[in-house]
């Protein structure tokens, strides 16, 4: 994904030009950074507002809570195109509707995940959440720096396969 | 007449595919002195090509062109557009198998009869019986390399299979083991032994697996007499006014269409281009599609009781490591009516990495339940179920008028609903794959919806009686004297046990018939 090499944009810099958006993002003209400005993500079709509750809203499809931020947003990156754009405008701004339909000020002003996963039961039949869930199985799973988190070894033919690297290891049989 | 052929040549016998039963036919006809022409659809590729990525080896191998689905099964809502996992390649789904090579049970070639009538189940016996198939079982045996037939050995066990060796025995299984595996255990033909490198779906790298890509078809072509033909896609077959095959219109490489003239012509595109090419076919003569007079084609549509039992542990497995199908409990595949169903099936061995798992662990599932199956994917073991399912004349393949390909031909739909009997199977199926993993300390156990179809069959049914099915016993037509099935959609019952070997064995043994029937000067 195309991250902000941080070595072009301080952390003081970055924080200086963002906005608090929810708990964990912050947002600038351009772009959507973590917090603690430990990634950011730069965006030229999608709001930054938007952006940010998207990843917000990737994490709380598929919670995995030793995933960083920044491979959901590496997941839904793809959703900022002149083509999709508005559709994704559109479908943000009816998930924070639906947000302040339940008193709250947007889906990131919620504060829980219970209170989103609420929000996203309510509308997890429409298209829309079917297009960033269904974009999430490959965008997310298919990222090979997420499968060591799962344990998960990929390739293996270049190693020789695992006839001498434990495909029998098994301890506790 | 060595190869290649001019398109005017009507000397050659046509096959059209080149998996398990079009590249073995190919080649095993070759070798009888017989010249082919095989039409492939897909592209050309070594084990060199292939890769070691689930998504990567999906867009590189599987069959993509548009389909549709109907019926009640959870494929068509989750994967509407995929109604099977195969493979459009030179060496077609035989890239892509396990390698899990099992003869059928006697009783199975007897459906009807061990079975009885039941109820919206269009049971029919087959025309041949394993007495007859042992030969050809021994030949296919051979040819695949297959393990603990002949004087080969077991493949070793790995993580996956250990976890199911001792559950399974923990319940009181008793036919457990690492499978009859066409996958070397030791250099065999030469081809490698097994590296343990899992991928299996995603073609052997190292050759240890049989595939018709690197065996059956350059050993066809070494002859001379087989010439393969890849990216040409085969639209219909043509005939004469006397009702014989006479030659196959197909779009070349370069795009062009042309027409192949053929003496015998041998359809072998699987259970869905098989019937989709026939119904293709129609023409004033034959205004049903070709070889249907009896109103089967594309009939009987079968893909196995299928479905997965993944259990996870307070311990690593660490599934993904090995051989993905080489292990089996086959306590389960012989007919016991008290089990509440006809039939029996097998438990295998089976894992997919995180992206395919993701995939197919619960389309549509999201949320903590979904998350937290993922988390513990390193402890997980998994076992795929295959049983027989049975026939049902409304599940089928039909020319879909409303959506066309890039040909402009109709796309096939592909029609399943479940029978009870497959349901109360896969129920039954479930619960023993859950118990196999509590009794070794499973903290959490789940069932998983059959994938996409890999076994696709029965949609040109064998059957002696003309009004019942599409094939004789030798795959030969009952409508068109000189045309052929030679796939998986001939099987009258799809019996328990994985097709391919089946497939293998019916095509040997359908070569030596066209042979003979050459050499006689019959056809």
């Amino acid at each position: 994904m195309t991250l902000t090499n941080r070595s072009t944009l301080t952390r003081r810099e970055l924080l200086a030009r963002s906005l608090a958006a929810g708990a964990t993002f912050a947002v600038g003209t351009g772009f959507v950074a973590a917090r603690d400005a430990a990634w950011a993500l730069e965006v030229t079709h999608l709001k930054p507002e938007t952006m940010a509750t998207l990843i917000q809203m990737a994490r709380d499809i598929y919670p995995h809570d030793r995933i960083a931020d920044e491979f959901y947003a590496a997941a839904v990156k793809g959703h900022d195109t002149a083509e999709t754009a508005p559709t994704i405008e559109a479908g943000i701004a009816s998930l924070d509707a639906a947000a302040r339909g339940k008193g709250f000020t947007s889906y990131l002003g919620t504060g829980w995940e219970r209170d989103r996963v609420d929000i996203l039961r309510g509308m997890e039949a429409g298209e829309f959440f079917q297009t960033i869930r269904g974009g999430l199985v490959t965008g997310l799973y298919n990222q090979k720096a997420v499968w060591p988190l799962f344990g998960y070894e990929g390739e293996s033919f270049s190693h020789g396969g695992y006839i001498a690297r434990g495909f029998d290891d098994i301890n506790w049989i | 007449m060595p190869a290649p052929y001019d398109l005017n040549d009507d000397t050659v016998v046509v096959i059209i595919g080149t998996g398990a039963g079009g590249g073995v036919l190919a080649n095993e006809l070759a070798q009888k002195g017989v010249s082919v022409v095989a039409l492939e659809a897909g592209g050309r590729y070594v084990p060199d090509d292939y890769i070691n990525d689930e998504w990567d080896s999906f867009g590189q191998l599987a069959w993509v062109d548009p389909r549709t689905t109907s019926g009640d099964w959870r494929v068509a809502k989750d994967f509407s557009g995929l109604p099977a996992w195969i493979v459009k390649a030179v060496g077609g789904t035989s890239i892509h198998w396990a390698g899990a090579s099992l003869r059928f049970q006697d009783h199975e070639f007897k459906a009807l009869t061990t079975y009885g009538q039941v109820p919206g189940a269009n049971l029919l016996d087959w025309p041949i019986d394993l007495k007859e198939m042992e030969p050809w079982y021994d030949l296919a045996e051979t040819k695949l390399g297959v393990t603990r037939t002949g004087d080969r050995a077991g493949l070793p066990g790995n993580n996956n299979f250990k976890v199911l060796e001792a559950g399974a025995r923990k319940l009181g299984y008793e036919k457990v083991h690492t499978g009859r595996m066409a996958i070397n255990s030791a250099e065999y033909d030469g081809r490698h032994q097994c590296m343990q490198t899992g991928f299996c779906f995603q073609g052997c790298k190292w050759g240890a697996k049989w595939s018709s890509a690197y065996t059956d078809i350059p050993r066809g072509e070494a002859t001379g007499l087989l010439e393969v033909r890849d990216h040409c896609h085969a639209l219909k077959i043509d005939h004469d006014a006397g009702g014989r095959a006479t030659g196959v219109t197909y779009v070349d490489k370069a795009g062009n269409q042309v027409t192949q003239k053929a003496r015998i012509v041998c359809v072998a595109g699987n259970s869905i281009e098989s019937p989709r090419l026939l119904l293709n076919s129609a023409s004033d003569m034959f205004p049903q599609g070709l070889a249907n007079s009896s109103g089967q084609v594309g009939r009987n549509y079968m893909r196995h009781v299928t479905g997965s039992v993944y259990g996870i542990f307070d311990k690593p497995v660490r599934m993904w490591r090995g051989t993905t199908m080489a292990g089996i409990v086959q306590d389960e595949a012989h007919h016991d009516p008290a089990r509440g169903f006809v039939g029996g099936y097998e438990l295998e061995t089976l894992s997919l990495g995180i992206p395919f798992m993701a995939a197919f662990l619960d389309p549509g599932g999201w949320g903590r339940e979904f998350t937290t199956a993922l988390d513990s994917y390193e402890n997980m073991a998994g076992l795929w179920i295959v049983g027989e399912d049975m026939p049902q004349e409304t599940n089928r393949i039909t020319l879909n008028h409303a959506v066309k390909d890039r040909f402009g031909q109709p796309v096939p739909d592909v029609h399943f609903t479940d029978h009870p009997n497959d349901v109360a199977m896969r129920n039954h199926a479930y619960q023993q794959g859950k118990a196999i993993y509590e009794a070794m300390g499973a903290t959490r156990t789940l069932p998983t919806p059959p994938y996409p179809s890999t076994h696709n069959l029965g949609t040109n049914r064998m059957s002696d009686d003309p009004r019942l099915g599409v094939v004789n016993r030798w795959g030969r037509t009952h409508d068109v004297e000189n045309l052929y099935i030679s796939d998986g959609s001939q099987f009258t019952t799809g019996a328990a046990e994985n097709p391919t070997l089946t497939i293998v064995a019916l095509a040997i043994r359908q070569a030596d018939h066209i042979a003979g029937e050459i050499a006689k000067g019959a056809l």
